[in-house]
């Protein structure tokens, strides 16, 4: 290599000025909303001292009533299993009439801004709106799920029949088989592994739900967090929420071997 | 020993590897290599054959630590690489070239940031993500890629060039480093046959022109002969061949490879 | 041909399908002793219609002009306590992602502590997160933007140690055989592979949080939420169909955003 003149060569990288741009506007920004939001390191550095007092009085949580949070921990699941239950059920024949390539898109329309609806708002203000529909307690939250579920899994199931293979249904078709034969023996088998898949996952969202819809009076564990918490009855607190982490765990520990049972 | 390392700093200005008694057992008790030594210097380049699974890619990467030898030495230019750790092991490495098999570029980044990352070893983290390349570094890329026809390639990511024009890469970013040897683990199991000749060729130029050993390994034995000055044959761990190509008769492969129904 | 050799293929051994079996016949009873034992009034449901044409009535007409006085700032507020807590979460999510990448990190007590971190950031309900800042500093979009923030960590975290993890092992061997410093090895051959991976997610987590950030201020952590809760209490229907209409309208805009963002980067 030597012997050869050096010649003096360009930088070989175009500026990247989109991305230093962004990083400057990203720090603008960062400023710029904290500011809007008036959050400030004073006030971050004095929440750290409350965040202290918090924490000593968690410590020890408290489980002498235990009988209440079992009987809560109790209804979570029960709402989260009837709500599962119910919505996978229901979410079968909606995200069937969803799924375009199996029908006009004047049936799916209707179903799709269902399932569009459904997944828009959080389950949150859909049990805020069923508690005033149907009181306060489980019903409200197990309605809450049930369309939870309905938009995630609706719009799963739609999806994936949309990606399925098209031959064995024209098969089913040439041989004259009328429409249900078709999407029994056509369409469902193709999607049904993946339609297992989506509701073992959607169950352990209904759960972790099931434990929040309680705050705004839905039933489940939630409410008596809730109530823990407006009455500063923070070592109960803290027991409730050690409860719903093992609870949660636990689901995510179930759904995994689901899963593994259904490959 | 280390005046004797010393020594040899001071009476071997060449650039050289030496392998001394190197034992490497990945499960204790099981040894893989058993007992290798043997000594590189210069410009001759040595192949390394041996059935699949004898060991010779974890021969070339205890030769870098990449696989840390369990019993051993390895010296490049003179410096015992094995007891070496963080800092000093990094600059060590900076020393050797190595090339893939499988061509281990960035695949998303240009193949020109490609061959400069072979000087990674002497930036630091905050310029290499900068792109502050050295000018000189940059001018030697250039260079290279041009003597390898891969000048209009600079641009380009480096998954849009073909296995032939990867490995160029590949050696490029090796060359980068200024190495004292070069270190190549199945260069040429991934290309067509003209390919790997010309890929061989390449090799063989550049550790003539830089005057550093090159140690190969491959499969391909009649590549090997053609154009290495030395091929080491390893069978069960150990060395059971050393010597120029002119001397490795059949009965040789047979131990190497076991059985003789392939040789025809 | 006199033997006939009859090849039985199944699809599941009997195992598998004594599991399938024990997990449905498992849900079915779960289903009917929750069935049996919740405490719900059937009778609710027959008065929900009234209940709900009554709510209707009261929601129409919508009180437009509360908008521009009462929830417009409380919208802003609403994105930016979702941008700056998905900020704040990815910034704390790239160290523990790292940490949780079994090829990059090969101390099992930082791999346990990272899993830890992951876990129970992701078991904490975002609207339970904003309950815990807010004890700690007060109502406010502060509480807000860290509860955001904690609970995004688990989700971006795991996400990316999974990319990480599915990285190509060949580049990260080559620079380290070049002698490059661990960071340099990071930023020049596990970043390029999973940048478009950690976009991806980020995207997604923003569009979850702008969802979520909506409802925390129902516990006092700010935003729209806070105003929701406001008009909820004092029965103004009129005002909170204008609420849910501006939070519907923003989600989607933000789907929309997304999915588009998401298909130029891949
Ligand atoms: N990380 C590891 N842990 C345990 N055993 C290993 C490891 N890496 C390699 N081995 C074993 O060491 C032996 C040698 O492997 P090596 O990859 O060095 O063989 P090779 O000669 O390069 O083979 P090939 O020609 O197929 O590339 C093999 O038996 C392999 O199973
Ligand atoms: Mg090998």
């Amino acid at each position: 290599m030597t012997g050869v003149v050096k010649v003096k060569h360009s930088s070989p990288f175009k500026a990247n000025w989109w991305g230093r741009f962004g990083w400057v506007l990203a720090i603008l920004y960062a400023i710029y909303a904290a500011n809007f939001l008036d959050v400030s390191w004073t006030r971050f550095v004095a929440g750290l001292g409350n965040g202290a007092d918090f924490l000593s009085e968690m410590i020890p949580p408290n489980f002498t009533r235990w009988q209440l949070l079992l009987g809560n921990l109790l209804e979570t699941v029960q709402m989260a299993v009837i709500a599962s239950v119910f919505g996978i059920l229901c979410s079968l024949p909606i995200g069937l009439c969803a799924a375009r390539n199996l029908l006009p898109n004047w049936v799916t329309w209707p179903f799709r801004t269902f399932i569009a609806l459904c997944r828009s708002f959080h389950p949150v203000i859909i049990a805020i709106l069923f508690v005033k529909a149907v009181g306060f307690g489980p019903l409200a939250g197990i309605l809450t799920l049930v369309l939870a579920s309905i938009g995630f899994i609706g719009k799963l199931f739609a999806e994936a029949i949309e990606e399925i293979s098209m031959k064995p249904l024209e098969a089913l078709r040439a041989s004259g088989a009328p429409f249900s034969s078709v999407i029994v023996y056509g369409v469902l088998p193709q999607v049904l592994n993946r339609f297992i898949g989506f509701s073992s996952y959607q169950f352990d969202v209904n759960l972790r739900n099931s434990t929040m819809v309680g705050i705004v009076g839905a039933g489940g564990v939630g409410g008596t967090l809730f109530a823990a918490f407006q009455r500063f009855d923070y070592d109960f607190l803290a027991a409730i929420l050690l409860s719903i982490i093992a609870l949660v765990m636990m689901s995510e520990f179930m759904s995994v071997q689901i899963k593994k049972v259904f490959q | 020993m280390t005046t004797d390392q010393n020594n040899m700093q001071v009476s071997l200005p060449q650039r050289s590897i030496r392998i001394e008694n190197l034992f490497k057992e990945y499960v204790p008790g099981k040894p893989i290599l058993k007992d290798i030594s043997f000594e590189v210097q210069g410009k001759s380049s040595v192949a390394i054959i041996g059935a699949s699974g004898t060991g010779k890619s974890t021969l070339i990467r205890c030769v870098n630590k990449l696989i840390p030898p369990t019993a051993g030495n390895v010296f490049i230019s003179g410096e015992n690489i094995t007891k070496l750790q963080g800092s000093e092991l990094r600059e060590a490495r900076r020393k050797i070239g190595m090339v893939f098999q499988e061509f281990n570029l960035v695949e998303r980044l240009s193949v020109m940031e490609n061959v400069l990352c072979g000087r990674l070893g002497y930036l630091t983290p905050w310029r290499a993500w900068l792109r502050k390349y050295p000018q000189t570094d940059i001018d030697q890329a250039y260079e290279l890629l041009e003597s390898m026809g891969l000048y209009d390639f600079a641009r380009q990511r480096a998954d849009s060039l073909s296995g032939g024009q990867r490995q160029r890469v590949g050696i490029a970013r090796a060359v980068m480093q200024d190495p004292h040897v070069l270190l190549a683990d199945e260069p040429t199991s991934s290309l067509d046959p003209k390919t790997s000749v010309e890929i061989m060729e390449l090799l063989v130029a550049l550790s003539e022109a830089h005057d550093i050993p090159l140690v190969i390994n491959i499969h391909d034995v009649e590549l090997a002969k053609r154009f290495t000055s030395r091929i080491v044959g390893l069978s069960n761990g150990g060395i059971v061949f050393d010597g120029p190509p002119s001397e490795l008769t059949e009965e040789h492969l047979k131990t190497i490879y076991g059985g003789a129904s392939w040789l025809q | 041909m006199s033997e006939i050799k009859v090849n039985t293929w199944e699809r599941f051994t009997f195992g598998e399908r004594m599991a399938r079996f024990i997990v449905f016949f498992g849900f079915a009873l779960a289903l009917s002793i929750s069935l049996r034992t919740v405490e719900v009034i059937p009778e609710f449901l027959l008065d929900a219609p009234t209940q709900v044409a009554d709510l209707l009535a009261r929601m129409w007409p919508l009180d437009y002009a509360y908008y521009p006085q009462g929830i417009h700032h409380a919208l802003m507020e609403t994105l930016h306590v979702a941008t700056l807590g998905t900020l704040l979460g990815v910034l704390m999510a790239v160290p523990v992602g790292i940490m949780g990448a079994n090829n990059i990190v090969r101390v099992p007590a930082l791999h346990w502590l990272a899993k830890l971190i992951l876990v129970s950031s992701r078991s904490v309900n975002s609207l339970v997160w904003a309950l815990l800042f807010v004890a700690v500093f007060g109502p406010g979009p502060l509480a807000g933007t860290i509860a955001i923030g904690f609970r995004s960590v688990g989700f971006v975290g795991k996400l990316l140690a999974e990319a990480l993890e599915e990285t190509n092992p060949g580049p990260v061997e080559a620079l380290t055989a070049a002698g490059a410093p661990w960071l340099s090895v990071f930023v020049k051959s596990y970043w390029p592979q999973v940048a478009p991976a950690f976009w991806g997610i980020f995207l997604f987590r923003w569009d979850i949080n702008v969802r979520e950030s909506a409802v925390i201020g129902l516990v006092g952590a700010g935003g729209i939420g806070m105003v929701l809760d406001t008009a909820l209490n004092l029965f103004y229907w009129d005002r909170v169909s204008v609420v849910l209409l501006s939070i519907f309208v923003v989600v989607i805009v933000a789907e929309l955003l997304v999915t588009n963002i998401r298909k130029r980067i891949i």
